[in-house]
């Protein structure tokens, strides 16, 4: 008896542990207020809660404008096109070949990453004159990528290709190799300018808010939007969130939740169905990355709901769902032929030809009037339709597609 | 039944909890839904509380997991032809992977926080290799009904639940259960008294294989192919089991308490995320959980022999 009271104390004290744990931290998100930008509506009861602290109302502005730009260069070449060029002078770089290119690469643990780096290994291997290409995969690590950088400054590269882990952390690495070698970043950036050229498509506030304004047109005055997202803190995602929050403060659409599902299709599709049970009906799903929109669109029809308008991304499994389940959707992307770019830009450095500065790469954004061109059959679920390798060698098959 | 009642109560009293937040949460589809979600965590659960009482550890579910849906995905390639023959594939593979963890943890005698750790990152890093972290293939809808779709109102995972549970709970009564939690309470003894020891821990390694199995088919039913699915389960599935009262090292706690043990930190999971707090924050939860419950368990032992002493 004495054993199985104690049990039951035991029990108790477990339970009050983690009962007031839910409760105390159960605040709703600070209402957004101060840091909320000039162009929101002012309104201080918004459920997207406080802007995000990432939020920069320049760049936010800068982007906005950009997605309106035409880019220059060949429409048929997206990733040599270019908005807002401030051209730079290369001809202190200017050698003659063969060449020898180094690449630091971030990581290849995503399937964003995987098809970005088999287009940038495509692209080097178009160009004869490449005759040596050294990568090290810093496998997510920032002190990897540090050591990497310094041990490529050793190897004799003509050009150093730079993916940064991360922004700050990286900047001080990338401004001790500049004075030795010409650096190309792309992708995430660093805090110094002393790269030759900056190469990344438009901008993560550019993706949050075309698919933010896209559920504005489509969900009705008054409709419930569910916001998705991986994760807080990391600067490209909280840039694609901070845009649409923007977008929705100035609508009257309500923001019936923001939740993160780290990426995993079981999770976001429990969210989502939660959502639904609770609400009864939502009528529209933002997203913050696309990996994991069909699970979402799957909640809906294992509800028996019809699915609302939602965005994913450039990926095959939702173009296809899209398709197949003829949804109201949009897919503004971040395009993995920015792979390709860096390449290309090392061979005109080494050349002595003008390249841009920043190097603002277009943003294309899948519509239903374009979605037939970039529906890939064949292809793996996870390829990203982006990726500008279609006349590349060895697609589909180095790419996972069947031809 | 009785050993197993306080874990009853914090899940009746997380559930009440979830209710008054979400009312809707009672009523019979909702509720459905939340054991259906609980079902591959509950059968893991199930699982790896036979090793754990055997006195044993086994971490390497999570990666298990993950690789059956690969595997399955790549296999499969949306053939419903394929499904059968793949689904009886995945079950021999999960037994197979147990069979592996229990000869090296029994006759190699490598501890088995050791050899499943080792299962773990073999398993992980085969898979990513194999994949190139972007799966390939997709599952067939034939294969994706057993996780996403019902029988009438009452869904096939569910069903699925109630047989496993209904097993883990015969095999634990039967006379296996009775060796392996002697086995678990003290090895030495049970091998004078016949037990054959290094078999009943095999055998325990390879149930909690062929649970990861099962939460594998059910998981890739549920939510299509991913390269994640299986990330951090095998903690998950631990917690639970410890939740329950089931003693790390082996010898004490019932199957039934494991399996709420799960149910109960996947409520406690809804009832954070009710509240709109971070998935983040799950596994910090997770870790004081297990704290405290061992911390719980070893303040609890001395005393509850002292006053049985006299």
């Amino acid at each position: 008896m004495g054993s199985y009271s104690r049990r039951i104390i035991a029990a108790a004290a477990l339970a009050v542990l983690t009962l007031p744990a839910a409760a105390c931290t159960s605040d709703k998100p600070a209402p957004a207020a101060s840091a909320a930008p000039a162009g929101s509506a002012g309104s201080d009861e918004k459920a997207t809660g406080a802007q995000s602290k990432f939020f920069t109302q320049a760049d936010y502005d800068a982007q906005m404008a950009m997605r309106r730009a035409q880019p220059t260069g060949s429409p048929d070449k997206p990733w040599e096109q270019s908005i807002d060029a401030q051209l730079v002078d290369t001809a202190a770089y200017q050698k003659p070949g063969p060449y020898h290119l180094c690449f630091s690469n971030a990581a290849v643990n995503n399937p964003w990453r995987q098809v970005g780096w088999k287009t940038m290994q495509a692209e080097v291997g178009l160009h004869k004159e490449i005759v040596r290409f050294t990568a090290l995969d810093a496998e997510g690590k920032d002190d990897k990528q540090i050591s990497d950088i310094a041990e490529l400054q050793g190897k004799g590269c003509d050009v150093l290709i730079v993916s940064p882990n991360t922004t700050a952390t990286l900047t001080p690495a990338v401004s001790g190799a500049c004075p030795k070698v010409p650096v190309i970043v792309f992708d995430r950036g660093v805090q110094t300018d002393c790269p030759v050229t900056f190469i990344k498509p438009i901008g993560g506030y550019a993706f949050g808010a075309e698919a933010a304004e896209f559920l504005i047109d489509k969900v009705p005055s008054g409709g419930k939007i569910l916001a998705l997202r991986i994760l807080p803190g990391v600067d490209v995602l909280e840039t694609r969130w901070s845009a649409a929050k923007v977008a929705f403060d100035n609508s009257d659409r309500e923001i019936v939740g923001v939740e993160f599902t780290d990426g995993d299709a079981a999770k976001t599709k429990s969210i989502v169905s939660d959502y639904i049970q609770r609400y009864g009906r939502i009528d529209g799903v933002w997203m913050d990355a696309g990996a994991t929109a069909v699970a979402a669109v799957e909640a809906f029809e294992d509800a028996g709901q019809p699915v609302p308008p939602i965005n994913g991304e450039d990926q095959q499994d939702f173009l296809q769902k899209w398709h197949d389940a003829k949804l109201t959707a949009i897919a503004p992307t971040y395009p993995t032929y920015q792979w390709r770019t860096p390449v290309i830009a090392a061979l005109k450095i080494l050349k002595g030809e003008q390249v841009p500065k920043v190097w603002n790469l277009p943003q294309p954004t899948i519509t239903h009037a374009n979605l037939a061109t970039y529906l890939k059959p064949g292809m793996p679920p996870l390829h990203y339709a982006l990726c500008g390798c279609e006349d590349l060698p060895g697609y589909p098959e180095k790419w996972g597609g069947t031809p | 039944m009785r050993r197993a009642l306080p874990i009853f109560v914090v899940l009746a009293g997380l559930l009440v909890a979830i209710a008054i937040a979400n009312p809707y949460f009672l009523e019979p589809p909702a509720f459905l839904a939340f054991v259906k979600r609980a079902a591959p965590l509950v059968i893991l659960a199930a699982g790896q509380y036979f090793v754990i009482v055997s006195g044993e550890f086994d971490l390497s579910v999570g990666s298990l997991v993950t690789a059956e849906v690969v595997i399955a995905a790549r296999l499969i390639d949306g053939s419903a032809a394929a499904t059968w023959p793949v689904l009886g594939l995945l079950i021999v593979v999960g037994a197979l992977i147990g069979l592996v963890n229990g000869i090296v943890t029994t006759l190699l005698r490598v501890p088995s926080f050791i050899t499943t750790l080792g299962t773990l990152l073999i398993l992980s890093g085969a898979v990513f290799l194999w994949t190139g972290g972007a799966p390939r293939g997709a599952l067939s809808p034939q294969f994706r009904e057993l996780g996403r779709g019902s029988l009438g109102p009452v869904p096939w995972s569910v069903l699925i639940l109630v047989a496993v549970a209904a097993a883990a709970i015969y095999a634990m009564r039967a006379g296996f259960g009775h060796t392996l939690v002697a086995t678990g309470d003290n090895d030495r003894a049970a091998a004078l008294s016949g037990v054959r020891v290094a078999r009943v821990r095999t055998a325990a390694f390879m149930i909690s294989g062929l649970s990861a199995a099962v939460a594998a088919i059910l998981l890739g039913g549920f939510a299509g192919v991913s390269a994640q699915v299986g990330q951090g389960l095998e903690f998950q599935a631990i917690t639970a089991v410890v939740l329950g009262g089931v003693a790390l090292g082996g010898g004490r706690g019932s199957v039934v308490a494991a399996m709420a043990g799960a149910f109960t930190l996947e409520a406690l999971f809804t009832l954070l995320n009710l509240y709109g707090i971070s998935g983040a924050l799950e596994p910090a939860v997770q870790g004081v959980i297990i704290i405290a419950a061992v911390a719980l368990g070893a303040v609890n032992l001395p005393r509850s022999r002292a006053a049985a002493a006299p």
